[in-house]
């Protein structure tokens, strides 16, 4: 229980407390703090596991997530506190801003982890709800023109398609309720997918088309993926980060529980197929307007619908090894994509601008920070022998053995994804230098240690993890 | 009894329907958030139906939000949001209103047809009642894909949760229905918070949201 009050109490109490406190600097450590007690609470969950109820359940899947959560949480705050000093001086936030800023992250954090820890599919909607709340309200806190677009076009979307994954739960809740009743159970998933063989499979069906919707919004598949760009491109770096690296995670989570719930119920129509295609589509068409981008936080936040395309296709293709890379690419793409977002922060942050016309040779003003950005490029596009390339050769070789036609479609998103990044990456990093070489105050650790358990991954991936891994990927089906 | 509490269930659902439609053609914002009221109204007096039908109490806790909540405070907001940006008006829909009301019977249709035979296990108040609400969910995605205007958008925006508010007082003992219905209350308060907060009108002299998206970064 001490380790699920240190997963949703330490961020809850830590956004109060943030909103209090007036200085900027005590409150930027003090998010750090939280962070990491939230990591540790985390991480003591692999030891001793809570009892679950119809509110709260601890398994094997969503404690890999709640840690990968937590993690990405507190390496960002660090990252946060050496953006946001700049952002001071340069006079885009204010303190007061800061106060509200530091509150919504906590309160984020404390939506994401209800997300993961709720067994309730009521409490999950609620939670995501709060999550998408909070960042709607980080991404306008610029207050410039985009900014505030960006603001209204994520809420207005993610509200529908929030309203859309209720009706889905309330729909779910109907196919249960002949087996299990009224009441909490009737809404409990470790219930409900206990007994799902025995609900009515059309009401089911209907339901995870409301769910995939709803929820597919959020994880930002095409083409419900409008508002990710501009929420990517307009708000603050490490809100970025957060938004690739843990919030459509989230939302792909939820989708993967009622997609379990579906696979346990023999006469629902297979998930497999719809999320096929949405996830291909995806793949294919960010891969296309990869190459039109001329921000170069939406190039990223294009590369995020790529990456969320290729994972929904890898868990649409499911069996053991598709859930398995499916699983892998999840944890990869969200440490890999923060990492990126951590070093664009800084970019944009010395050269005064997004636009990568303006931005050029960057690996010979700024060495260590454009290196690292050249190998985050390189690990997200699949290059080896980064882990990313492990799970996306998994993906295809698996898909080539099923489907081979499937596999033709993948390929052909991952290289355009590869050549438009490579094209954009050679000018803002080679090239001549463009734009002010002033001196960075960067914070390298969280965007080494990011890149570093990637390159890890890709060499060696612990036994086991993979065990871990395995598991999951057999349950879910 | 049974057949007396199952029409006036039935006939506030068709209601809440047949507001929908009324909200589709108005091309007035003042006659869109009177409506809009209309509408809350009638989802108010459903919900509080089926609390008596169902005898169950926390239901007329909902019903009591969306009554002082959704059918008087937001309806007043948006009013004087309308009249501070001087928008009163005409709404210039993306397609003729003909088109628009053919597309909504279409819908409800297809509501109909789908959500009927799926819910044939469930009980016959739930089943009309979840078939209807399904209709103004569709309704109100109509609504905001024919609607620019950002306060309209809203309008049409909690239209659809009224829908969504139907299907949960319509699914019989489902749990924690008051939450979920204040959860969504907040959300709410917060859209029509976000028009004053984010200042639409100022910082983009305009609510219309065709205007907006001219902003769109990569045509910087």
């Amino acid at each position: 229980m001490i380790a699920l009050a240190g997963v949703l109490g330490v961020p809850a109490l830590a956004a109060v407390l943030l909103a209090a406190i007036p200085s900027y600097r005590l409150s930027a450590r003090l998010n750090g703090v939280a962070s990491l007690i939230a990591f540790s609470a985390a991480l003591s969950l692999f030891w001793s596991r809570p009892r679950g109820g119809p509110l709260i359940v601890v398994d094997d899947l969503n404690v890999v997530f709640i840690v990968l959560s937590t993690f990405v949480g507190f390496t960002t705050s660090l990252f946060s506190a050496s953006y946001i000093s700049h952002e001071l001086q340069t006079g885009r936030l204010t303190p007061t801003y800061l106060r509200f800023y530091h509150a919504m992250f906590q309160v984020m954090m404390f939506g994401m982890n209800l997300a993961l820890v709720s067994n309730n599919i009521g409490l999950l909607w609620v939670a995501i709800e709060l999550a998408t709340l909070s960042t709607v309200m980080m991404v306008g806190i610029y207050r410039t023109h985009e900014a505030l677009e960006a603001a209204w076009k994520y809420f207005i979307l993610g509200s529908v398609g929030i309203a859309l994954a209720l009706f889905g739960t309330i729909l779910i809740y109907l196919a249960a309720r002949p087996e299990l009743g009224g009441g909490v159970d009737g809404m409990a998933w470790t219930a409900l997918v206990g007994h799902a063989h025995g609900f009515d499979p059309a009401l089911l069906n209907i339901a995870f088309v409301f769910l995939l919707i709803g929820y597919g919004t959020k994880v930002g598949l095409v083409p419900m993926h409008a508002w990710l760009p501009d929420a990517h491109a307009e708000g603050p770096t490490p809100i970025s980060a957060v938004l690739s690296g843990l919030l459509l995670n989230v939302a792909l989570y939820a989708l993967l529980r009622f997609k379990m719930l579906l696979s346990a119920c023999p006469g629902a129509i297979a998930p497999g197929p719809l999320m096929i295609v949405l996830g291909l589509m995806s793949l294919l068409f960010a891969g296309i307007m990869l190459y039109r981008r001329r921000d170069i936080k939406r190039l990223f936040a294009y590369s995020s619908i790529e990456h969320m395309g290729i994972i929904v296709f890898a868990f649409g293709m499911a069996g053991p090894l598709g859930n398995f890379a499916g699983l892998l690419q999840m944890v990869l793409h969200s440490l890999t994509k923060s990492a990126i977002f951590f070093a664009v922060g800084h970019v944009a942050q010395v050269k005064g601008t997004q636009r990568i016309a303006d931005i050029g040779g960057i690996s010979e003003s700024h060495p260590l920070l454009g290196w690292s950005l050249v190998v985050g490029v390189a690990a997200i596009t699949g290059l080896p022998p980064f882990g990313v390339f492990t799970s996306e050769f998994l993906i295809i070789s698996s898909t080539f053995a099923r489907a081979p036609l499937l596999a033709v479609g993948v390929v052909c998103g991952l290289l355009l994804a590869l050549g438009a990044l490579l094209l954009r990456l050679s000018s803002v990093a080679f090239g001549a230098v463009r734009g002010p070489v002033g001196p960075v105050e960067a914070s390298y650790v969280p965007m080494f240690a990011h890149l570093a358990l990637v390159l890890i991954a890709g060499v060696y991936l612990p036994a086991p993890m993979v065990a871990w891994f395995q598991h999951i990927a057999v349950l879910l089906g | 009894m049974q057949a007396i509490s199952f029409d006036v269930a039935k006939l506030l659902a068709g209601g809440l329907v047949l507001t929908s439609f009324l909200m589709l053609y108005q091309v007035r914002l003042p006659a869109v958030l009177n409506v809009l009221a209309l509408h809350s109204l009638i989802l108010a007096l459903a919900v509080a139906w089926q609390a008596h039908v169902q005898s169950e109490p926390a239901l007329y806790i909902t019903a009591a939000i969306t009554l002082i909540f959704k059918a008087i405070l937001i309806p007043e907001a948006l009013r004087r949001i309308v009249e501070k940006l001087g928008i009163h008006r005409e709404i210039e829909n993306v397609t003729n209103l003909g088109i628009t009301m053919l597309a909504g019977v279409g819908l409800v249709a297809l509501s109909l047809e789908v959500m009927l035979p799926v819910t044939m296990h469930a009980d016959l108040l739930t089943r009309t009642d979840v078939a209807l609400a399904l209709s103004v969910v569709l309704l109100g995605l109509l609504l905001m894909v024919t609607r620019r205007n950002a306060v309209s958008q809203v309008a049409a925006f909690l239209s659809l949760e009224n829908g969504i508010d139907l299907a949960a007082a319509g699914a019989q003992g489902m749990p924690m229905v008051v939450e979920l219905s204040i959860a969504f209350s907040v959300l709410v308060a917060i859209l029509v918070i976000g028009i004053f907060l984010f200042r639409i009108r100022e910082r983009f002299d305009s609510v219309d949201m065709q205007a907006l998206d001219a902003f769109r970064g990569d045509r910087r």
